[in-house]
């Protein structure tokens, strides 16, 4: 099916995220569609999708004009959607999410699960997929679960299907065979688009590829663009992709965590018997599927995990009972994985999120009152040395982009004698002229001499940054390695491989 | 440095990481202060007497013999078995295994019989009696824990509950009392539970008002008109508008009437108590084996998920609370025309919030709620029995037990299980 998007304009408030945008997939096409996060690729998306009305512009499909008041209109002329954030209910199971919406009833209402499992195993079988109706969609694994998205869509028949940054949650492995089946589908004729910001992927399999930027379509490349050109068409400006640091000089072992276990109110060891040492002036960085238990480490090592087994020692000291008070004295540094949940405080200004955690005295404190200009001053000097772009520091942090209020905990963190640095997920969400920013503040600090942990989802900024690797899978470590472990290498140890020879630390 | 060889699994196995058990003692502290209750109640406290059970009423066609028991005797060994359950309990605990529940409910009823024995030393607990009334005083709360259920499961907190309840009654009095047909006042009692559960649904879905605020003020306003019309309306017309010659009759089903113990208990009772029973099958079934059950429970965990597959949020929410507050009016018509009392001023006295509370001690499931408010309902029977038998504890105290099970049975089960995910969240799309 041929699908045109023909000046697409959708505004929210004074906010133009899609301006005038014009896009035509040809039938059995994959197409890719690229830009930054915050682009407006999503947008488009969701206004294809029918979940937002366009404020003008019209959608084709076969050259006639639809009308889609809702998601249910876009689904039966034949357009589904794969989800970034999956669209699946995990108390329900494979069948009845793939059912719900449209099910097959009994008299009655009566749900027919038979037909319903019957429809999923034949649109598995049809693409090598292992997929168990009866499975509790909570209990499978996020690559599965995106298989149960893609066969929600074809059951109703999709022959246009747009997959939104499908890659952000999978292992290299799962990736590659996301590709096959997205190859498979152009084969079966249904188009293709393909939303995503990481390159290495788009020049893999697309046919064509439209580059998005503010919300404007500046571009069209074909497949055999180079990385840097297409870097720069993305962000507008030419782009290091690369991140320059010297030899690590390293130092005595600071943080020493051994069999340290954390287990989730369930009883799940979510992070099972884990040993490492980090030396001062070294990054190590924690590669590994998003839910390995990479956020339960770097909780623990902050004091902010209930259930916790082992011992964490920072320079002696330690921290695997102690106060979050106490660990943040210790001189821990800590960059949470979803800074608006825990990183910053949406409805304060920049200046009072700079001084959070140090509300307990001197210098911001005295006397039981807040030192207004010796934190206005403060927080001038940060925002200047951090290149917060905000109109002022008395500017709430949730009106500031995601790349600045990244900074803004970053200034926060940094700012403090630091002995230990933890940072989850240090870009992730950021522009790419803040990622390079953020990943010179950490290597700055590691030359510093500070001990750096590194927990990242994105094997670009693991190799980026590392100075050895750490790779989780399930809770447990699979093994140290290198920072200069090829990516295949890493791809097999996230999914649970060990090396095949020994892998030292 | 701890490596483990493992296989990389296939991607659809399920994931499953090794566990341990988390403790609690929560239970070996509860079973060892009841223990100590029920010693001290032996030591200090000590009734000489006979204790007799009688099982059957006069007029069953079966009659069962009464059992007897010496009080003294025993609660002593009550007391022994309820040690030797805490025990047990203990050393489960200790070795780090979960107390499994059965053995709560053992020590329940263990501990519920003893103090039973204690209280009535002397006399005589009808059985029959004390269960009757337990299913009766459970009605309106099982009506109106199955309309949170309902709620909750959609996505909207029904703290209105009681408000329901409360129009209920007292629609059902009038309309009853004036047209002299008690179906007509049932099927009003529906109508302004459901008008109740509209402004309920309307503010939150549409407004998104605060959806305990909404419920709270709703609960107020219910008290205050029905107050109000009782005191000016209601009683100067008493005759003709809150009379008590409209009542359900008791409606023995032949034959399953008859059979002991249960016969008496569940089927002697008013048309009221046999639609609570298909209603608790038919929310039951309805949520998790029909249409209706999957896409409502899809909107309560996940609006936008149901939205990307087209289901109308909204709509969805607000014809199920509507449905929720008839739910609960129909409750409401226990507490006039189905018990043949007249409507006085706030009689539901906090019925609605004992149902909310089986609502989240059920697990916000149909089945396990209904235990949960007979659970309550019990509590609340107890304290009238014993006060007519005229046991050693003050009144006062007795009236607070059906608060207190509330209390500790809501503390035991909350942070155990998730409720429904978008609970209380108005759905609000740009």
């Amino acid at each position: 099916m041929k699908l045109e998007l023909r000046g697409i304009t959708k505004r929210f408030g004074s906010l133009v995220a899609n301006d005038h945008i014009d896009l035509t997939v040809e039938a059995g096409e994959i197409h890719a569609l690229l830009g930054e996060n915050g682009a407006g690729k999503s947008t488009l998306m969701n206004v294809l999708y029918g979940l937002y009305q366009a404020d003008s512009g019209e959608v084709l499909l076969d050259g006639e004009v639809q009308h889609f008041a809702g998601p249910g209109d876009a689904m039966a002329a034949g357009i589904g959607m794969v989800h970034q954030h999956f669209m699946l209910i995990p108390v329900f199971t494979v069948a009845e999410n793939v059912m719900l919406g449209h099910e097959s009833t009994k008299a009655g209402g009566v749900l027919d699960l038979p037909t319903a499992r019957a429809k999923v195993r034949e649109i598995s079988q049809r693409f090598g997929f292992h997929v168990d109706p009866d499975a509790l969609v909570d209990d499978l694994p996020v690559g599965v679960q995106q298989r149960v998205e893609i066969i929600k869509a074809l059951s109703r028949d999709a022959r246009v299907l747009v997959f939104d940054e499908p890659t952000a949650v999978l292992t290299p492995q799962e990736t590659d065979e996301l590709m096959g089946i997205m190859r498979q589908l152009k084969q079966s004729g249904t188009s293709i688009v393909f939303i995503t910001h990481k390159l290495r992927e788009v020049r893999e399999v697309a046919d064509r590829i439209t580059v998005i930027r503010l919300g404007k379509v500046v571009g069209e490349a074909a497949p055999t663009a180079t990385n840097a050109e297409l870097a720069s068409l993305m962000v507008g400006r030419a782009v290091e992709l690369r991140v320059h640091k010297e030899e690590p000089k390293l130092g005595d072992p600071a943080l020493v965590v051994e069999g340290l276990t954390v287990i989730d109110p369930v009883g799940h060891l979510v992070v099972n018997d884990v040993s490492f040492t980090v030396r001062r002036g070294e990054i190590l960085a924690v590669a590994g599927v998003q839910g390995n238990g990479q956020t339960e480490l770097t909780e623990a090592l902050v004091g902010l995990q209930p259930r916790v087994r082992g011992s964490i020692s920072l320079d002696g000291i330690e921290l695997s009972t102690a106060s979050v008070r106490k660990i943040l004295d210790a001189g821990v540094g800590f960059v949470p994985e979803d800074r608006t949940e825990d990183g910053l405080i949406g409805e304060f200004t920049i200046a009072e999120n700079l001084m959070l955690d140090r509300s307990e005295g001197a210098p911001f404190i005295r006397a039981g009152s807040i030192q207004r200009g010796v934190l206005d001053d403060f927080a001038r000097e940060k925002v200047a040395e951090f290149d917060v772009r905000t109109q002022g520091i008395d500017e709430k942090v949730r009106q500031l982009s995601g790349g600045n209020q990244q900074k803004v905990v970053l200034a926060r963190e940094l700012s403090r004698e630091l002995r230990l640095l933890v940072a989850a997920q240090p870009t992730r969400g950021v522009d790419v002229g803040s990622i390079e920013f953020i990943h010179k503040r950490i290597v700055e600090a590691r030359d510093s001499g500070v001990p750096v942990v590194v927990v990242s989802t994105e094997l670009d900024e693991v190799t980026a940054l590392a100075d050895r690797i750490m790779v989780m899978y399930r809770g447990r470590i699979v093994g140290i390695v290198p920072g200069n472990t090829p990516r295949d290498v890493l791809g097999l140890m996230m999914a649970g491989e060990v090396p095949a020879e020994g892998a030292a630390a | 440095m701890s490596q483990t060889v493992q296989q990389p699994a296939p991607a659809s196995e399920v994931v499953i990481l090794p566990t341990t058990v988390v403790t609690s003692w929560k239970a070996p502290i509860a079973f060892a202060a009841f223990t100590l209750g029920a010693l001290a109640l032996a030591v200090f406290v000590p009734r000489e007497g006979v204790t007799t059970f009688r099982l059957s009423t006069p007029s069953d066609v079966i009659q069962l013999p009464e059992l007897s028991a010496p009080s003294l005797a025993t609660l002593w060994v009550i007391v022994a078995l309820l040690v030797l359950a805490t025990a047990y309990s203990i050393s489960l605990v200790a070795t780090k295994r979960r107390v499994p529940l059965w053995l709560i409910v053992v020590f329940a009823i263990l501990f519920m019989v003893g103090f039973l024995t204690w209280a009535a030393a002397g006399s005589t607990i009808p059985v029959i009696g004390l269960l009757f009334g337990t299913l009766s005083l459970a009605v309106p709360l099982i009506f109106g824990s199955l309309s949170g259920v309902i709620g909750e499961r959609v996505g909207v907190v029904n703290i209105a509950i009681e408000g329901q309840l409360l129009a209920g009654a007292f629609t059902a009095a009038i309309v009853a009392s004036v047209t002299g047909q008690v179906l007509l006042g049932l099927v009003a009692a529906m109508i302004a539970g459901m008008l109740v559960g509209m402004v309920l649904a309307v503010f939150s879905i549409k407004y998104f008002v605060d959806q305990v605020i909404v419920g709270v003020v709703l609960n107020v306003l219910i008290i205050g008109l029905t107050s109000f019309f009782y005191s000016q309306v209601l009683t100067p017309n008493a005759a003709l508008l809150n009379n008590t010659a409209q009542r359900f009759d008791r409606l023995p089903i032949p034959v399953l009437s008859e059979i002991p113990i249960i016969g008496p208990v569940l089927f002697r009772q008013t048309l009221v108590v046999y639609l609570m029973y298909l209603a608790v099958a038919l929310v039951f079934f309805g949520l998790f084996y029909t249409r209706w059950g999957l896409r409502l429970r899809a909107v309560g965990e996940h609006p936008q998920a149901a939205d990307t597959v087209g289901i109308n949020v909204n709509r969805t929410r607000f014809w199920n609370v509507a449905l929720a507050g008839s739910i609960a009016g129909l409750g409401g018509t226990f507490f006039t025309i189905g018990s043949g009392i007249a409507f006085n001023k706030e009689m539901t006295a906090g019925a609605g919030f004992i149902a909310l509370a089986a609502v989240i001690f059920g697990q916000w499931d149909p089945i396990k709620a209904t235990l949960a408010a007979l659970l309550f309902g019990f509590a609340q029977n107890l304290q009238n029995q014993l006060s007519v038998i005229g046991s050693p504890v003050p009144s006062e105290f007795m009236l607070m037990l059906p608060y207190v099970v509330t209390i500790f049975a809501v503390a035991g089960v909350v942070g155990k299980v998730r409720g429904p995910a978008a609970a209380g969240k108005p759905y609000i799309k740009s």
